[in-house]
Formats: C-alpha cells, structure tokens, sequence
C-alpha cells in the first residue's frame, strides 16, 4: 500500500479507495455530571436563549485509516476508540466511516 | 532504598518528588519516560505535572509511554508503585487501579491544603500513618473528581482499599470538606494488593518543615523508614 496522499505527485495511482475516513464522537456516559455542559447552559440564557436544555460537551475526532475493508476500518475504529479515543469507564463513542 | 521517579514530557513535581524522597532517607533516581528501564528501584513514584499536554484525557497518552510497560510489571509482581495527581490519573488510565478523575465539579483548578483523613494503614504507602488520623497536604488540580461506577465503589470500600478522604480539620468527612466532588470525598485509593496507591493530593510538597505542615512524611515515610528499619523489600 503506498504510503502517499492524495492527489498524488509521485504520479502513481491508487488501486481503488484504499482510505477510510472516520468520524469519532466521544461523549461522557449520560449519568456522569458534565461541568463544562452546565456552565454553558448557564450562560445562554443571559446570550437570550433560555429555553435550552441539556446541554453536554464531547469530542468529535477525525482520521483516515488506510483501509479497503468497511469491516477491517471498523474493526480498528472500535479497537482505538476503546483502548485510547475514550476511556470505558466514563465515556461512550459512536462513530461514521466513509469508504 | 532506591525510589524512582518517572519524567514525562509535561511532568512537573519529578524534582520535588526527588527532593521528597531524598528528606526522608531514600536515594533518588531519575527515570526517563522513553526508557523502558526501571534501573532496578525498589519503588517507582510517577509524579505529578500536566503529561503530553493532558491532550485528549490526563493520562491517556502516557500510559503508553514505553516505561509505563515497566511500571507494569513491576507493580504487578508486587513492586511499590506511588502515582500522584497526573501519577494517579496516568494509574487509572492504565488499568492498574480502578476507577477515572473527571473534572472537578466546580471547573476550577484548586490550589490549596487540605485535611486528609488516613482510612486504611494497609498500603506499602500508608503504614507509618495511624488509622483516622488527619493529616495536611496540599492539593493542585483541574481534573480530580474520583469517579468509580456503584459496583467498583462498594469494592473499595469493602476491600479497604480507599486510603484517604477529603475531610475537615478535625477528621469529619463532610460535602463541604471535599474540594471537587469526588465520590465518598475519595482523595486516594490502593490497589487490592496494596502495592499500588494513587492520590490528588500532593505529598511530595509536605516533607520539609521549613516550608509548612509535613503531612507527606507519612506516606514516603511508609515506604523508606520501613526499609531503614530493615524490614522492608
């Protein structure tokens, strides 16, 4: 697998779409408090938005993985995500992989 | 005794952690977050500090670190291992305690002393100390909140492995003596074998007299006068 980017100036071409580009969101568990999400809602409504709720803040990670394989793509995104993207045992992630 | 302190791109008590051990009779050595070589200590202190920027969550990156695999092992074949603030968080990351720091409750970092009151004398960390005892040390931090989920947290506190408590000045553990809301007012828990102890508040920067209360000689302490005594590892 060639290591270059695309669009390529090594002037070789691709075998197909050999890169998998995924999209992670990691988000605190639902019962875990979420201090940043509080203090934004707190501010809103002195911004004039006080009928908004709930507000938590998470993680939106983007990477591309060299990978033609939707399974293998996911299979990796869920290995990463679970030993470094987030950690168990406060956070859940899902995430979209575009091939 | 040979205690050794971890430097991580970003640590930041590793010279105070030296000083610490220094005071109280040990002999300090410095290790390398890039080594996978502990240098044949009999204890290894990760210390405190801010490791890889605290990016994506404190810890996360350097408990991968290629001497956090020495560490491992190490604490797993019974060798005292002590992880202070970014040290505790860096402990949990790596599985080698249970349990997460989340954010404090109120957002702000803390810096201040605080009371600590000593619940179990069972840690290579915490044998100097009588149990129910209150000692001062101080704490520094933004992400100190224990958390465990319900069925962690019983096994804890069932096992005797919660060490220390956020409490008052005279031992009472109230909501209002915990700084970041740190469940049961956790301040530092012990592994099952008592080997391993994590805690936020910083020992390392309570030995020496001259500079304020001396709370923190209760837990290098443990370690080294235990081994001057010539009972120790």
């Amino acid at each position: 697998m060639t290591a270059c980017c695309r669009p390529c100036e090594c002037g070789q071409e691709r075998k197909g779409d050999e890169v998998a580009r995924v999209a992670i969101d990691v988000m605190l568990k639902q019962e875990i408090l979420d201090p940043q999400g509080q203090t934004v809602e707190v501010a809103l409504p002195t911004l004039g938005y006080p009928d908004v709720h709930k507000v938590r803040i998470g993680k939106h990670i983007e990477l591309e993985i060299d990978e033609s394989s939707p399974e293998e793509a996911a299979r990796k995104v869920e290995n990463l995500a679970t030993r470094l993207l987030s950690n168990p045992v406060i956070e859940e992630f899902t995430y979209e992989i575009e091939l | 005794m040979r205690v050794g302190v971890v430097t991580f791109p970003g640590s930041n008590d590793d010279r105070d952690a030296l000083h610490a051990v220094a005071v109280m009779g040990g002999e300090p050595v410095a290790l390398w977050h890039n080594d996978a070589d502990l240098k044949g200590v009999d204890a290894v202190v990760l210390p405190g500090g801010f490791s890889y920027g605290d990016y994506l969550r404190t810890g996360a990156i350097a408990r991968f670190a290629p001497v956090m695999g020495a560490v491992c092992d190490f604490a797993e074949s019974g060798g005292p291992v002590l992880g202070i603030c970014n040290g505790f968080q860096i402990l949990c990351e790596a599985g080698l305690l249970p349990g997460a720091l989340l954010r404090n409750s109120g957002l702000a970092f803390i810096c201040r002393w605080v009371h600590l009151r000593v619940e179990s004398a069972q840690s290579r960390w915490s044998r100097a100390a009588r149990l129910g005892e209150v000692i001062r040390i101080p704490i520094k931090h933004g992400e100190g909140r224990y958390y465990a989920d319900a069925e962690t947290l019983k096994s804890l506190e069932d096992n005797d492995q919660v060490v220390l408590r956020y409490c008052d000045e005279s031992g009472r553990v109230t909501e209002e003596a915990n700084p970041n809301g740190s469940f049961g007012n956790i301040a530092g828990i012990r592994n099952s074998s008592g080997n391993v102890l994590g805690m936020m508040p910083h020992p390392e920067h309570a030995v020496d007299s001259l500079l304020g209360p001396t709370g923190g000689r209760a837990i290098f302490g443990s370690l080294i006068s235990e081994h001057l005594a010539g009972v120790g590892r």
